[in-house]
């Protein structure tokens, strides 16, 4: 830090201290910049923390499993130096039924389509092979006339031809489509299809019939294939683990970080980002300002539209980011029973999706603002791998609902309580007695995760992924590259490439773009 | 199959199916010299383009019932007015709500303008945006419609030629307008208008060309991609123009055929065919379903691909993988059809009187939200409790197509499944499917149920029955990304040949789809042509 005429000075400030945003300065801390993060809320983490919900009940209050964190910087940043432990790895999954046994899926197989099982499985592995590198590299810009552009979407081309022809077109092909006829075409068992289904449709504006799906679901495997295949793992405290080893590996490397001080806007001389305004009017001064805030946040209130051009403002404007998922935390005080489930069974992810035709009818209530008495859950008791979540004996409960519409008809007020209802009572057939072992609940609805993490919409990919806010055109042209309108100022978060899920890979793409200084 | 006699004669080229796509090829060969034979199962050709006398003097254009993507070159080359094919252009058209409000359609821009204005002030600034965004889409595919859609595995130097060419077309509009494009080819219809309109009306007006014929609601991605193919047809080169054909749809097929005898070719209806012949891997004619063999060196397929490939060709002919292939091709049926004799013109209480806003197509429709439901309820195997409705009276400007005082009103309605939950389609369900219609119309339409002398109700498994469109789904395979350029059938059979040497695909199930358009058909004709070596004629 460096201060002249009285405002203090860094080379790199950057907002929000959430997993991207803290990868981000790391990087650039190790780098030998001077970096300076600032986070609006009282802790880190964003949308990967850990939080008491209730006196001696903690939970990772946004994300609660990891599937695609880059191994790349996990390695590269020594996270697990920083404290990144896992509590469980390879968890398997399990679907619930009605009136049936329970389905597990996990590597050695999927119930009686195991042999089809198999082919998919193998068939997808190659496809999101092929995709992952895309994933972690930044995406050329179209229609730049930039040769390392054309080398970045020549090499992309090349690695899609590798595939062999057979492959390539089968790619092609089911790129666009939806997951409902893609399953259909390789299964017969509902459940079996519900659950695959549920991974396409997780976090997204669609249901399993709206095509785009298979393409969710490929980016999901890539992350997978970015995380080194570690499967879904719980770290040791919650997600809030990942972003204070984060946090440790940025502090370690000179970075500092500073809590609860709000960024009020950038600060902007001539057409340059020169600084950051905090809340309290404080000016610090800035080489580069990176934001790890979604696009809206940042380009239209910490930018402001007088200072980008019309056309690029309507498109900012209409960058889809409203959250379709509720998060539900419940503490409870005695391990939940599960019928059918076994102690490891609990101990990894369960989902109430028994069939595409049911995911898709929750989808149906969503599109009109109301959610299904019947909702698509993923639920995991992460205290049974973690004792250090809750008290002895007693448990904690993570679920991602599925469907919780953005604006709820006749306002979240009335519809909160309802929505929680359903979605216990949905539980509770299949965990007798999950009612009365309640002893907290919370519900956060997408406005809710809109004012708690500070998402523009409380979409915690920051933005939908669908083809047209996806790879080169995320978020939105003009603001490709991790670079904005605004020479000086970056953007770091999961609303640029590759989106969201906790990564890494925008928080350390863009810091590669910032070191690389082709401002 | 035994034959019942050894072939006498063998024709240059057989076409299978006399529908638009079949006769558009059919006389593109024999404009190039070659011995075409048009082998049509009905007793009529122009499969679903057709005008039939179901009842009493009056025509109904009982499939197709619009003109207005047939491709203008396919209409020059083929001279056909010289052989009596008029294509009159709507005057006007409406979309009426339920609650008795309505937004007129006028073909002068700044009339219609004016009229979205009387709903948004703000849409109709935006409505000169968005169809400035439109016409530029429409602009770049076009070019599309009328070539081979390049094989992105191949290393051909046609292919690569012609990727480059799609490449440097799309490199050509820059980053933002290549991301427009991006946008329209994958965003949902209702995504898409959002960012242009405010009013419901108005976004539920422009959402219904995303959503006929398309096993989609308007919220699905890709349905932005199926309002622009909507958008694609030039009428005496006014882009995005609809009209009547006079003497109804059968009129294109007639014209097409009378071209085709011109040119000396020959039809023959009654004329099913029951097998493609394959020897050796290569195609060797035709039998027909009474065990006559007709012998050819080429064979084109009108009928759509899971017809030509499941039912009329020997699984063995065929590589396993194809075959799989072809079974998963999307080809669900959604929409569903009434011909209506009226007793008189009916009367629509929303709309001006004398207005030429029944001059035109007329919706019923509120809201996008209404149609999105009506989705789901196909979805779940049901006829839309609140279809989305499409209705003409050509009459009112085709004197031809009802006795004098008379009308004839079609009614394309959206969404009616192939398949019911319930349990097989038979008359009392087709009834209730058609009295949900009617209701429908009787709400808009006080009196209207009073003027039906006869209702032809045409559900998707009558339209597979009829006509042989599989599942009854009129673009001869569903409008989606999977399903489109490249895709369009199967990956690696885009380019109107299969795997069968001599066997081509004309129909909408080849790119660029379906829609009377004519398009596959020359495309067919053009590669069926390159491969004999020769040049089509101008």
């Amino acid at each position: 830090m460096s201060a002249a005429g009285g405002v203090p000075r860094y080379d790199c400030i950057v907002i929000g201290a959430g997993h991207n945003g803290l990868a981000c300065a790391a990087l650039l801390a190790r780098a030998g910049r001077g970096v300076l993060v600032l986070e609006a809320a009282e802790r880190i983490g964003g949308a990967a923390a850990t939080r008491e919900f209730f006196p001696g009940y903690r939970v990772s209050a946004g994300a609660h499993l990891l599937h695609s964190l880059s191994a790349d910087l996990r390695r590269d940043l020594r996270l697990d130096s920083h404290g990144l432990a896992a509590a469980a790895t390879h968890m398997p999954t399990t679907s619930l039924l009605q009136g049936l046994a329970p389905l597990r899926i996990d590597a050695q197989g999927a119930g009686a389509e195991a042999g089809a099982y198999a082919d998919y499985e193998a068939r997808m592995r190659r496809f999101a092979g092929a995709l992952a590198p895309a994933l972690e590299r930044t995406p050329p810009r179209l229609g730049a006339g930039r040769l390392s552009d054309r080398i970045e979407l020549l090499r992309l081309g090349l690695r899609l031809r590798r595939l062999g022809r057979r492959d390539l077109r089968e790619l092609l092909r089911i790129g666009g489509m939806n997951a409902f006829d893609w399953l259909n075409e390789n299964f017969g068992s509902e459940p079996l299809k519900g659950a695959l289904a549920f991974d396409a449709v997780l976090g997204t504006n669609f249901g399993p019939r709206s095509p785009g799906t298979v393409l969710t679901l490929l980016y999901r495997l890539a992350g997978q294939r970015i995380a080194g295949d570690a499967g879904l793992w719980q770290p040791v405290g919650g997600m809030g683990a990942v972003c204070a080893a984060l946090a440790g590996a940025a502090s370690a490397a000179g970075a500092v970080v500073r809590t609860a001080t709000p960024v009020e806007r950038v600060w902007i001389e001539g057409d340059r980002a020169v600084g950051v305004v905090l809340a309290d009017g404080a000016r610090i001064g800035a080489g580069t300002v990176i934001s790890s805030a979604d696009p809206k946040t940042t380009l239209l209130r910490l930018v402001g539209a007088r200072h980008l051009d019309t056309d690029f403002v309507r498109r900012t404007t209409h960058f889809r980011a409203r959250g379709l998922a509720a998060k539900l935390h419940l503490a409870l005080d005695g391990v939940p029973r599960f019928a059918g489930l076994d102690a490891d069974g609990l101990g990894g992810r369960l989902l109430i999706a028994p069939s595409m035709r049911y995911i898709e009818h929750a989808y149906d209530h969503a599109k009109y603002g109301e959610f299904s008495r019947e909702p698509v859950l993923e639920i995991t008791v992460p205290s049974v791998n973690d004792g250090t979540l809750a008290p002895p004996g007693k448990h904690v409960l993570s679920a991602i609902l599925q469907y919780a519409p953005y604006a709820a008809g006749g306002g979240w007020d009335l519809q909160r309580p309802r929505l929680l209802k359903s979605a216990i009572d949905s539980m509770a057939r299949f965990a007798p007695g999950l009612e009365s072992q309640i002893v907290a609940a919370e519900l956060l609805t997408p406005p809710d995760l809109e004012r708690e993490l500070r998402i523009t919409g409380g979409h915690w990919h920051h933005g939908d992924l669908a083809f047209d806010q996806f790879f080169f055109v995320r978020p939105v042209p003009g603001a490709t590259q991790y670079r904005s309108p605004v020479a000086g100022l970056f953007l770091c978060g999961a609303g640029s490439h590759p989106g969201g899920g906790v990564m890494g890979i925008a928080g350390r793409n863009a810091a590669r773009e910032v070191l690389q200084g082709r401002g | 199959m035994s034959a019942r006699t050894a072939p006498r004669r063998e024709h240059d080229a057989i076409i299978v199916g006399a529908g638009h796509n079949g006769l558009v090829a059919a006389c593109y060969l024999a404009r190039a010299g070659l011995d075409v034979l048009v082998l049509e199962r009905n007793p009529f050709v122009g499969g679903a383009a057709v005008s039939r006398r179901l009842y009493g003097e009056f025509t109904y254009s009982n499939c197709s019932y619009v003109c207005s993507l047939l491709r203008p070159e396919i209409i020059r080359a083929l001279e056909l007015p010289k052989f009596g094919l008029q294509i009159i252009p709507y005057e006007g058209g409406c979309t009426m709500m339920r609650d008795g409000g309505h937004l007129a359609l006028y073909d002068n821009h700044d009339a219609l303008r004016r009229e979205i204005g009387r709903h948004s002030k703000r849409d109709a600034e935006a409505y000169e945006r968005y169809s400035r965004d439109v016409m530029r889409q429409c602009k770049f595919i076009k070019p599309m419609l009328m070539r081979e859609p390049p094989d992105p595995t191949s290393f051909k130097p046609r292919d690569i030629a012609e990727l480059l060419f799609l490449a440097r077309r799309f490199h050509g509009l820059g980053e933002r307008r290549m991301a427009d494009t991006l946008r329209f080819w994958t965003m949902s219809a209702a995504d898409f208008l959002d960012e242009y309109f405010e009013s419901e009306i108005v976004k539920a007006h422009f959402a219904g060309s995303s959503i006929i014929g398309t096993a989609l609601g308007p919220r699905s991605p890709g349905t932005a991609y199926v309002l622009l193919h909507h958008y694609m047809g030039d009428i005496d080169d006014t882009v995005g123009a609809w009209g009547f054909a006079r003497g109804g749809m059968g009129a294109i097929s007639n014209a097409l055929a009378a071209s085709f005898g011109a040119s000396g070719g020959r039809i023959r209806a009654d004329a099913p065919v029951a097998r493609i012949l394959v020897k050796g891997g290569r195609t060797r004619g035709v039998v027909l379903e009474d065990g006559e063999e007709l012998a050819a060196r080429l064979v084109l397929s009108n009928l759509d691909v899971r017809r030509t490939f499941l039912r009329t060709m020997d699984p063995q002919d065929l590589p396993p993988d194809f075959l799989r292939q072809v079974r998963n091709f999307k080809i669900r049926g959604s929409s569903g059809k009434l011909n209506i004799a009226l007793d008189g013109l009916p009367r629509f209480p929303a709309i001006p009187p004398e207005s030429p806003c029944t001059r035109g197509d007329m919706h019923v429709t509120d809201t996008i939200e209404m149609m999105e439901r009506a989705y789901d309820d196909w979805k779940d195997g049901r006829w839309s409790r609140a279809p989305y409705i499409d209705m003409l009276i050509p009459s009112q400007i085709d004197p031809t197509m009802a006795p004098n005082g008379k009308h004839y009103m079609s009614v394309f309605v959206q969404y009616c499944p192939y398949e019911l939950a319930e349990g097989p389609w038979n008359d009392t369900r087709r009834r209730a499917f058609g009295d949900t219609v009617i209701e429908t119309i009787a709400r808009h339409s006080p009196g209207f149920k009073d003027l039906i002398l006869h209702a032809e109700i045409r559900t998707p498994w009558d339209i597979e029955n009829e006509v042989g469109l599989t599942e009854g789904n009129i673009f001869q395979g569903e409008l989606t990304m999977d399903q489109l350029l490249f895709n369009r059938p199967i990956p690696g059979y885009a380019q109107y040949r299969t795997p069968v040497a001599g066997v081509y695909l004309c129909g909408s199930s080849a790119h660029p789809g379906g829609g009377v358009m004519g398009a596959p058909g020359a495309n067919a004709a053009r590669a069926v042509l390159r491969d004999l070596g020769r040049k089509a004629a101008a």
